[in-house]
């Protein structure tokens, strides 16, 4: 199978389906002619013409605002939001408007739109470009949320985002873009609401989503020289959350490790402890859930401060062991 | 308003003062000695130097991502700005911050932004604040041509005008919002047309003609003292590097970069003093090799100062 970076896949997937598809269409800043801040629509411009690859003012309310719109009347746009920390400028159309029209207008309405962006610290980019909240939205009725980890998966969500008739948040990791895995040439969909087993193993189960997979995959890789075998379970999308497949890897493990990217207070690894924790796999137990999160602290700029502020592979070798003891 | 010599040479000083920081922070990038990322104002100082002239001390600013000159114009010391580049403990910001958070509060600089438009409420509320307060202070609201497409430009400065608030809301506008053109992004010629929406004066002024600049802060801001409500004005400027770090300019020509270079707010001024006889070419001179020694110090202050400690990251979250 070809291996692709992840940036690639993700915009293989956008232009697959605006070959498929041509209500679908992308909107942003600087996503012309400039490709992207980070490069994701590069080339997609050149291709499809300025009406389908639109060039916006700074105006993110507008942008979420105008996908919802243009959404309700059957299009399907895919906004691309700069850096993740400007969604909170985008929420009110996204959050009081897009997640709600359905409902709120007794079924009738339809909002098939994907508001995208990279999140997370690791490059210098300090408070206001660094901050992981894709769980914020998990939080409204209506929204969807998606966070892949890998290329393949990238891909083949970004598509079931696309077509799916609901509003969906798509949270990239701007260091996930260079990530390479391996992505077929046929096409494929990955459905939402799907786990992923990303590594099998017996003694313990970790609970990874985002980035934090590729760190946890590196902290089972050099735990397995010392014996230890773990499991890291991906759920892919946090809404709709797949609870089934982490129940059934921790009843097999009896130990569960849960990472996030995001600051640790009000965080989805709460709700995937507390699914845990209220399920047949509480007896089968053997040691406290533990989480590993970020600090509740704002993304600090000096770079060693910023890496003590979310888990880093050390850290989550720490926390099995830890969890295992 | 008739500028003293005092003023001229102070103007002149502080224009050299952040172009040759910027080309500075530019080397140390390049070197890897900075982290993350920085928007460089190379080719913009009579903006920030030309308004902040028109203040007094006690005033305040709000300032931007490119927000280096607003700060060394506002006061911002050369040593605790490198410190903060360098992500050091005796920075601005004890390291936390960086480029787009700078903020000198006892020099009423209220910060840098990494949120664009963010910081036009905040000027807002700031004046506000003068106004309730009776402090007789003024705020000068810096933001670029994109951020004025922000839905919070316009509710702000509506604020403003409805509070008869003492700012001045000073829109840099220097052609692009990244790589968009600026006419691709407003429908307007000038942004100082949408003061009209708001009933309150607009200006659009030469921003790179340092007294030009001045004489129209210095106007709106002796209105905004005098309690008559806030005013727009439009500083016409470019900058000259990528709009950040990573920027290969793919969204406009060289020869249009070159035409701009040939404006050059410092070279224009220079040339003006010393025709005026302000100043001797010498003694121009002689300002530069002192900014440039200041720089190398601060710089050199910066390096040898110490890192945060990783025990006080959980500091300041809270009051
Ligand atoms: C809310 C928000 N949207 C987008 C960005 C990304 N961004 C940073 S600077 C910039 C361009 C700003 O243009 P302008 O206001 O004209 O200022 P200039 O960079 O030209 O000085 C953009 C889009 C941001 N930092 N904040
Ligand atoms: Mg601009």
């Amino acid at each position: 199978m070809p291996e692709k970076l992840y940036i690639d896949a993700l915009r293989e997937g956008l232009r697959e389906e605006m070959l498929r598809d041509e209500n679908v269409f992308i909107l942003g800043e600087d996503v012309g002619l400039y490709g992207g801040a980070f490069g994701v629509t590069k080339g997609l411009f050149q291709e499809f013409g300025e009406d389908r690859v639109k060039d916006t003012p700074i105006s993110e309310a507008a942008i979420a605002g105008a996908a919802v719109g243009a959404a309700l009347c059957g299009m399907r746009p895919v906004a691309e939001i700069m850096f993740f920390d400007f969604f909170t400028i985008a929420m009110d159309q996204l959050v009081n408007q897009g997640a709600k029209n359905r409902y709120m207008f007794g079924g009738k309405a339809k909002v098939p739109m994907v508001i995208r962006g990279p999140m997370g610290c690791g490059t210098g980019a300090a408070a206001q470009h660094s901050q992981s909240f894709p769980a914020v939205f998990a939080h409204f009725p209506g929204l969807k949320v998606v966070m892949p980890s890998t290329p393949y998966d990238v891909k083949g969500l970004i598509k079931a985002s696309i077509r799916d008739d609901n509003p969906v948040v798509f949270a990239e990791h701007k260091l996930l873009y260079r990530v390479k895995g391996e992505v077929p040439d046929e096409e494929y969909i990955v459905p939402l609401g799907k786990a992923d087993v990303k590594r099998k193993g017996k003694d313990i189960t970790v609970v990874a989503g985002s980035i934090m997979v590729i760190r946890a995959l590196e902290a089972a890789k050099q735990l397995e020289k010392e014996g230890i075998d773990v499991e890291v379970v991906d759920p892919r999308t946090l809404k709709p959350l797949d609870m089934d497949t982490i129940i059934n890897s921790v009843k097999k493990t009896g130990r569960v490790v849960i990472v996030e990217d995001d600051p640790i207070s009000f965080g989805w690894g709460a709700e995937v402890a507390a699914g845990i924790a209220s399920s047949s796999a509480f007896d089968y137990l053997d040691a406290p859930i533990k989480r590993l999160a970020g600090l509740d602290i704002p993304i600090p700029y000096n770079p060693n401060l910023e890496k003590h502020a979310v888990p880093q592979v050390e850290d989550i070798i720490k926390g099995i062991k830890d969890t295992l003891r | 308003m008739s500028l003293t010599r005092d003023k001229k040479l102070w103007m002149y000083r502080k224009m050299l003062e952040i172009r040759h920081f910027e080309l500075e922070v530019d080397r140390l990038f390049k070197a890897n000695m900075i982290w993350g990322t920085c928007h460089l104002s190379v080719g913009e100082e009579a903006s920030a130097v030309g308004s902040i002239a028109a203040l007094e001390e006690k005033d305040m600013i709000t300032s931007t991502h490119r927000g280096h000159g607003h700060c060394l114009a506002k006061g911002g010391e050369l040593p605790r700005m490198f410190a903060e580049l360098l992500g050091k403990e005796t920075g601005y910001c004890r390291g936390r911050g960086g480029s787009m958070h700078i903020a000198d509060l006892e020099k009423g600089n209220l910060g840098a932004n990494g949120i664009v438009g963010g910081g036009i409420p905040i000027a807002t509320g700031a004046a506000l604040a003068s106004k309730m307060r009776k402090d007789g202070k003024v705020t000068l609201c810096f933001f670029g041509d994109g951020a004025a497409n922000q839905g919070c430009f316009h509710e702000a400065v509506n604020l403003a005008a409805v509070n008869k608030l003492p700012i001045v809301y000073i829109c840099e506008n220097n052609l692009y919002g990244m790589s968009v053109p600026f006419r691709k992004a407003s429908s307007v010629e000038n942004i100082a047309d949408r003061a009209t929406a708001y009933s309150i004066p607009g200006k659009v002024v030469d921003g790179n003609d340092v007294e030009a600049v001045y004489q129209a802060v210095k106007e709106a801001v002796d209105r905004a003292r005098r309690g008559e409500g806030p005013s727009l004005i439009e500083n016409k400027t470019y900058r000259w590097l990528g709009h950040s770090k990573s920027d290969a300019n793919v969204y406009r020509t060289k020869e249009e970069i070159e035409e701009w270079k040939q404006k050059c707010p410092i070279k224009r001024y220079r040339q003006k003093l010393i025709n005026e006889g302000v100043a001797s070419a010498e003694e121009l001179d002689r300002m530069e090799k002192e900014v440039e020694q200041a720089i190398q110090d601060a710089i050199e202050y910066a390096k040898n100062s110490p890192e945060p400690r990783v025990e006080d990251i959980m500091d300041g979250v809270y009051a």
